[in-house]
């Protein structure tokens, strides 16, 4: 009864969409309002009937109808409320219903935001994003649709794949991952927008800003809690490790990232018309890629979650994405020139370009890596598997360019800059970073790569902290405000430039946290008797006991552990192995001592069936928490950076001015428009 | 002209100096997937190179020293099998017949020195009598206190 509900309206959404293309593009051929706003409610329509869907499958969720296929996989009368209502991400064809709504969420967002403005633009937007909604519609009409039925009705079902329901992080991370990955469909259906009406100059770069922001933020926190949650869940002590599955995650966010900042120089000097079109068409395949390679069972993961047969229709609507998007390029070629010039390497706009050649080899780099064992299996047979050596070894040099160019891109001004006003500027941060590295040597952290690191992380930082500092010290000596108002001040004036600091912080927060954590890790692996310790850089960890222990939806072998600094007893940890009905494999549990200093990581790897003795996996890793604080930061600056600004930023521009032009510098962009 | 000539060159070079990190990157971490037999098959020539080789635990071959963490096993596919040695603690709940993965290479004494041991499992929905009860696989550990 429910599933005819929700397959009635998924088909009803695939109507209403397909009738909402057509009714765009013809009302925005002829210019008329009506027929535009018909596409408008369309689109509105689309959005209530996918979320009808949705809501009809939580029904079957919450109500157990095991008479639903999905529900029969992933559903279980043990299985507790928040798991039950997250299960609509815990297998495929719940998961693409999910990736629809989103869809179709931004595609309202968007068409009720901006139905007063860009008016012979927005139809196209709409129609882009219905015609993606189309392809999603006809997979979940097709071949997984999520409410076909099943039969017999079993009585019960296993429950979510244990991997999902052992972590409250897989609340977060999948949706976060879906508004991130969805999201960069809103700019690239502005950028189709842009191609189809030729209206190729900056309004499209400055409408989407804060989208891709949204976008951004969203998949910076779904990587960073992947990562977690693999360190949480999976046992190896670690939160990286170069799966096809990060690198799918991360293929788009680096080349959106890249994005990102060359807008800025399209805005500013009208330059990269046709790249920030390119990076854009990139970012949003690599999502519909990057789902491919997730979903469709090539790779062998947790995120693969059966076989099926949806991976040639992603890589069907893949290629059809990428003709279609070279096609309206080539249509636009000539107007996609730009009318601006580089005029020195000395530039702000420069230093944004290099960093856009920096992401774009890392993805390059990522991406053959991920791809060349399916293609050399394709080619010639032989099964072959990239290691981890070679991502380490071609991105990190790659990264820590990244981390230099944070420090310089922010202090050079735009069009041109004199070389000796540099050498003033620069030499305060490179004194620091010199000391940083010094400091993180003594410290122990040796190791060419991580020490550069170090001081590249203090470099940067000192220099953004020196810009900061000089804005701030200038409207003290003009008698503005205190030192903490004239930050205020600052930042409330340029949220973007400010904003976008402290995402670059965090960043380098990230960064350093990474190099620390994956260059001086300790590991110990010991078979303990009860009342035995063991040894793990400066701890030593004793085992206290065993004991077997039942919870309404699974059954648990729980290890207590004493984990001790100095002969001083500091915290008592329990890992465990979490066995869930009807499934093989238990679900490792470790437990992490977390403190700003290091992390002790316990993972229980293996027990004696009479309780006797247990096999513990304990790895001491420096600056993990920082990582996870680093997403906190990034997510931070980036709603500084999203805030609408005032009317008074206006009055602010022009103070802003007069600061600028008292510094022998140029003032920041103008403000954009008011609203989103 | 020169401008753009320039531009030219720099990409050049820069495209050049990637695609040879790349290609020598990529070259000297590729590990192959092999069989238990296609290793035997290529004899001494496969002593000391990295392999991925995937398998079947052949039964009753399994030998764990949870005290060294020494483990050894036999790996086999259709018509054959080798032996495996490696250090730590087999993945949770190794058992006979289950399909792995080890990475490592081959001594010259003919055992495989496997660096790493990953399970194949799936995740399909198999329901199995008694696995509605997991309990049950651990009667001495059930209503045991807390320290012991």
């Amino acid at each position: 009864m429910i599933g005819q509900a929700g397959t009635l309206a998924l088909a009803m959404a695939l109507v209403v969409a397909l009738y909402g293309i057509v009714i765009s593009v013809i009302g925005a051929r002829r210019d008329s309002p009506p027929l535009v706003a018909s596409g408008r409610n369309a689109a509105l329509a689309f959005f209530a009937l996918s979320t009808l869907a949705v809501v009809a499958m939580e029904y079957a969720l919450f109500t157990h109808d095991f008479s639903i296929r999905y529900v029969a996989e992933v559903g279980s009368r043990s299985t507790p409320g928040l798991i039950t209502a997250i299960s609509i991400w815990a297998a495929l064809e719940g998961s693409i219903l999910f990736w629809l709504w989103v869809l179709s969420l931004y595609t309202a967002l968007c068409v009720w935001i901006y139905r007063h403005r860009h008016r012979k633009e927005l139809p196209y937007v709409t129609a882009t994003l219905l015609g993606i909604g189309v392809f999603f519609l006809a997979v979940l009409l097709g071949p997984s649709n999520p409410f076909a039925a099943v039969s017999p009705v079993p009585p019960d079902g296993p429950g979510p794949n244990p991997l999902l329901q052992n972590h409250p992080l897989m609340a977060l991370h999948p949706p976060a991952q879906y508004l991130g990955y969805v999201g960069f469909s809103v700019p690239y259906a502005f950028a189709i927008a842009a191609l189809a009406t030729g209206k190729v100059d900056a309004w499209w770069v400055r409408a989407v800003r804060r989208w891709t922001l949204i976008a951004w933020i969203f998949l910076t926190v779904s990587i960073i809690a992947g990562g977690w949650w693999a360190y949480e869940v999976l046992g190896w002590g670690g939160y990286w490790a170069w799966d096809p599955v990060e690198n799918a995650a991360l293929m788009p966010w680096l080349v959106g990232t890249a994005f990102l900042h060359s807008v800025m120089v399209q805005e500013r000097r009208e330059m990269l018309r046709g790249w920030n079109v390119a990076l854009i068409v990139t970012t949003f395949a690599l999502t519909i890629f990057g789902t491919f390679l997730t979903r469709s069972g090539v790779l062998g993961s947790v995120h693969a979650f059966s076989e099926s047969v949806i991976g040639p229709l992603f890589l069907g609507f893949l290629a059809i994405v990428l003709l279609f998007s070279t096609f309206m390029v080539l249509l636009r070629s000539r107007r996609l020139r730009s009318p601006g010039r580089l005029d020195s390497l000395l530039s702000r706009e420069a230093a944004f370009l290099v960093a856009d050649l920096l992401f774009l080899a890392i993805t390059f780099t990522v991406f053959l890596g991920t791809i060349f064992p399916l293609v050399a299996e394709a080619a010639t047979g032989a099964r072959v598997s990239v290691g981890a050596p070679y991502f380490n070894r071609m991105t990190v040099p790659l990264l820590a360019a990244v981390v230099f160019l944070m420090g310089v891109g922010p202090a050079l001004p735009w069009r041109a800059s004199g070389r000796g006003a540099l050498k003033a500027r620069f030499l305060v941060p490179a004194v620091m970073g010199s000391a940083a590295a010094v400091i993180a040597f003594a410290l122990g952290g040796g190791g060419f790569w991580p020490l550069l690191t170090f001081g590249l992380a203090g470099f940067s930082l000192t220099a953004m902290g020196s810009e900061v500092l000089k804005g701030v010290r200038t409207r003290v000596r003009r008698g503005e405000a205190g030192h903490l108002g004239a930050l205020a001040r600052l930042v409330a004036g340029n949220r973007r430039r400010y904003g976008g600091y402290v995402v670059h912080a965090g960043v380098i927060m990230a960064a350093v946290a990474i190099a620390a954590s994956w260059n001086h890790r300790v590991e110990e692996e010991a078979t303990l008797s009860v009342g035995e310790e063991m040894v793990a850089g400066k701890y030593s960890i004793r085992l206290d006991g065993l004991r077997g222990l039942q919870e309404p939806n699974r059954f648990a072998v729980v290890a207590h552990v004493t984990i001790e600094k100095g002969g001083a007893a500091i915290d008592e940890r329990s890992p465990r192995l979490n066995f869930y009905p009807f499934r093989e494999q238990p679900v490792p549990t470790p437990t992490v001592h977390s403190s700003v200093i290091e992390d002790v990581f316990l993972d229980l790897m293996a027990f004696a069936e009479d309780g006797s003795t247990a096999t513990l996996k304990v790895v001491v890793m420096p600056l993990v928490v920082w990582l996870w604080i680093s997403g906190g930061v990034m997510a931070a600056g980036t709603v500084v950076a999203i805030w609408p600004e005032k009317r008074r930023a206006y009055e602010l521009v022009f103070a802003r001015r007069e600061v600028a032009d008292a510094e022998g510098c140029e003032p920041e962009a103008a403000p954009e428009e008011v609203l989103v | 002209m020169s401008r753009t000539w320039r531009t030219l060159a720099g990409i050049a070079v820069v495209g050049g100096a990637l695609l040879y990190l790349f290609a020598a990157g990529i070259g000297d971490n590729l590990v192959y997937f092999l069989t238990p037999s296609e290793l035997l098959a290529k004899g001494p020539d496969a002593y000391d190179i990295p392999f991925r080789l995937s398998g079947q635990v052949e039964p009753g071959s399994v030998r764990w020293d949870a005290a060294t963490l020494d483990l050894r096993f036999r790996l086999r596919d259709n018509s054959t099998s080798l032996e495996v040695e490696s250090t730590g603690t087999p993945p949770r709940m190794f058992h006979d017949g289950i399909h792995v993965v080890v990475e490592g290479s081959m001594a010259s004494t003919g055992q495989f020195q496997a660096r790493t041991l990953m399970v194949k499992h799936s995740n399909e929905y198999k329901p199995a009598p008694g696995e509605g009860h997991p309990e049950a696989r651990f009667p001495a550990l059930q209503g045991r206190g807390g320290s012991s």
